[in-house]
């Protein structure tokens, strides 16, 4: 079953007189479970991809289904509960709230978008920290981690709402190699582990290596589909 | 909303200088505001107290017209007996009164055999003066308080006329027929000058008035009226209206009219000058809480632009952002209410124990004893909360309308 279905979907920015296609007749799907990746240089549409799928924008042309809904008809007060219902972000520059420990940022969605008990909450945001290997960490306020441990965070915060899909844009790219290969082997292993759909963008082809499936888009065009076989 | 609560909150903390400019600035503006207030209306208080209970009283009965002609002192306008009896019935039935006074205005010359002058009295009952005026004696500059045969001359008389406590004079007066009379009094002492119709007269008895003026009967020019209460001015008077609006002369006329303080007094329009100010007191500090406060959250969502867009991208709901900010904005108001206020009562509290003085007109010495009562500190406390919250709209609403996509896009 598919959680994404595009149908010849483009995007068009108008700047002045001028039209810029970010995306260009894209056909794809992608299926639960699936840790998928969308490769390509600066300005090939990645970004523009990601935030189709993850609500925060809407096609110019074409359907876009996510979760067998037609984001197109959805207003802005809808959009944002569909987000926090059914998907994740995790972003480039972390995105955690300063002012928030690390624990207290993993727990920020369940307070703001889901209204959990705080005995569930508890439960779930220790559980998630243990996953990501940042339980020691979760007094700590963020400016006070490293670069790796702010994405684990990240990770962690992505996923306490149990989305469907998971959506990371360049999650990688202000980290070290080392931090970057073990987060990506963190998402990897969170993808089996509680059957969420990974998304991510990247420019960077030595990452995706472990990616069931990679994209490669180049001028708003999709022009490779690799499928790796495990 | 507790967590909405705790995260406004320390996004407060999180710029510490610039909310503590805020919240002193907002602080600043109540103490400007209680301070202004409660000095403003020591004074107000004092000198209404002064002018009342040293001259005026709280509500005047005259009879009709005669306010109007004031300055000629007419003694054909003085209330007669039967007016006086009918009067006396309606003001011994009116629980709210304490105590009231007749009093005879006149104008006469004072002569102390050497040279001579124009002056105005008021002839009054001293034991019934008193208790309407009881700071009629307080004004006394030096010499004795007023016995038949006794004569008080105003100060402003005393300077260019070279008579001294306990000298003969004369007083000629001319009475209601046209017929003048003297009489010799004794100068028991010296009187304060007061701002207000009949603040600058000299002081003679009640009898030795209506010998002065032959009057066979009792005729009265002025009834003051001392109330138990000073807040029962207007329900009094609204009372008297009614009541002595009922007699009427025989043309089908009122025969009394009856003014508060209020009307009587010039200072009045000095007293409604001072509210005036503490008004445009108070419309300076909500533009100090506006500005202040609108500025900091403009800047907040500004520099917050990128972290609202990923709270937003989570799927946080547009109306929980809102009141993130409402919040802010709540608390900086709160703060800078709660530490003004604060800030307000120990300065009221130093000015008090000071004991500062402070000169008004020529001898008035006004000792200032500021007090702000819990309407006031409410009143502006809720002004200062609400008008933060007014502030923080603007903000708040652009930080919930935010596009997610815009926002995070913004270095």
């Amino acid at each position: 079953m598919s959680l994404i279905s595009c149908d010849g979907i483009s995007k068009i920015y108008k700047m002045g007189e001028v039209e810029i296609k970010a995306l260009n007749n894209i056909s794809l799907e992608i299926s639960k479970s699936q840790f998928v990746s969308f490769i390509g240089p600066s300005g090939s549409g990645k970004t523009t991809m990601l935030n189709l799928f993850g609500v925060l924008d809407k096609p110019t042309l074409g359907t876009l289904k996510v979760i067998d809904t037609d984001i197109s008809k959805l207003n802005y007060v809808e959009r944002a509960k569909f987000r926090g219902e059914h998907l994740g972000f995790i972003f480039q520059n972390f995105n955690l709230i300063p002012v928030l420990t690390v624990y207290e940022n993993v727990e920020y969605p369940l307070v703001m978008v889901k209204s959990l008990p705080q005995k569930e909450r508890r439960e779930k945001v220790l559980s998630l920290l243990d996953a990501v290997g940042m339980l020691d960490q979760k007094d700590k306020l963020i400016n006070q981690i490293s670069g790796g441990q702010k994405q684990r965070a990240a990770i962690a915060r992505a996923l306490t709402t149990d989305p469907k899909i998971v959506l990371a844009d360049e999650p990688t790219a202000n980290l070290d190699h080392v931090s970057a290969y073990k987060v990506m082997s963190l998402m990897k292993k969170l993808s089996k582990e509680v059957g969420t759909t990974f998304i991510f963008s990247t420019h960077d082809p030595k990452i995706v290596k472990e990616v069931d499936i990679t994209y490669t888009l180049e001028d708003g065009i999709l022009i490779k589909r690799e499928v790796r076989s495990n | 909303m507790k967590n909405i609560i705790k995260i406004a909150f320390r996004n407060l903390y999180r710029q510490k200088r610039r909310s503590f400019l805020t919240i002193g600035i907002v602080a600043f503006g109540v103490l400007a505001v209680l301070l202004f207030s409660a000095t403003a209306g020591s004074f107000k208080n004092f000198m209404i107290s002064e002018i009342t209970d040293s001259m005026l009283g709280h509500i005047q009965i005259h009879s009709k017209g005669y306010v109007g002609s004031l300055d000629n002192l007419p003694l054909d306008k003085a209330l007669q007996v039967k007016q006086v009896k009918q009067m006396e019935k309606i003001l011994d039935e009116i629980p709210e009164i304490e105590s009231y006074s007749y009093r005879i205005l006149l104008g006469g010359m004072l002569s102390n055999y050497l040279e001579s002058t124009s002056a105005k009295f008021s002839a009054i009952i001293p034991a019934k003066e008193t208790q309407v005026v009881p700071l009629l004696e307080d004004r006394l500059m030096e010499g004795t308080f007023l016995k038949k045969g006794e004569i008080l001359l105003p100060e402003l008389i005393t300077k260019g006329f070279d008579s001294k406590i306990g000298d003969d004079i004369v007083l000629v007066a001319t009475n209601a027929d046209g017929s003048v009379n003297g009489q010799n009094f004794k100068i028991a002492g010296i009187m304060e000058s007061v701002m207000g119709p009949t603040g600058k007269y000299g002081y003679i008895h009640f009898d030795d008035a209506q010998t002065l003026l032959r009057m066979n009967e009792l005729q009265v020019s002025e009834v003051a009226i001392r109330l138990k209460d000073f807040s029962d001015v207007k329900k009094v008077y609204n009372i008297l209206s009614q009541k002595l609006g009922e007699i009427k002369n025989p043309k089908g006329n009122d025969v009394f009219e009856i003014h508060t303080w209020e009307s009587l007094s010039p200072f009045y329009n000095i007293a409604q000058m001072i509210d005036m100010m503490a008004l445009f007191i108070q419309i300076i500090l909500i533009g100090i809480v506006l500005v202040s406060i609108m500025n900091v959250m403009i800047m907040a969502v500004y520099e917050r632009t990128k972290e609202i867009g990923s709270i937003s991208a989570m799927g946080t709901p547009p109306s929980k952002i809102r009141w993130m900010f409402i919040f802010e904005g709540f608390f900086l108001g709160i703060l800078g209410s709660v530490i003004g206020l604060v800030v307000s009562l120990v300065a009221i509290f130093i000015v008090n124990i000071s004991h500062l003085t402070v000169a008004f007109g020529r001898n008035s010495i006004i000792l200032l004893q500021p007090e702000v009562s819990m309407s006031q500190i409410g009143l502006t406390a809720l002004i200062v909360i609400i008008v933060s919250i007014i502030a923080v709209m603007e903000p708040a609403f652009k930080a919930s309308k935010l596009e997610p996509i815009e926002a995070l896009r913004q270095n």
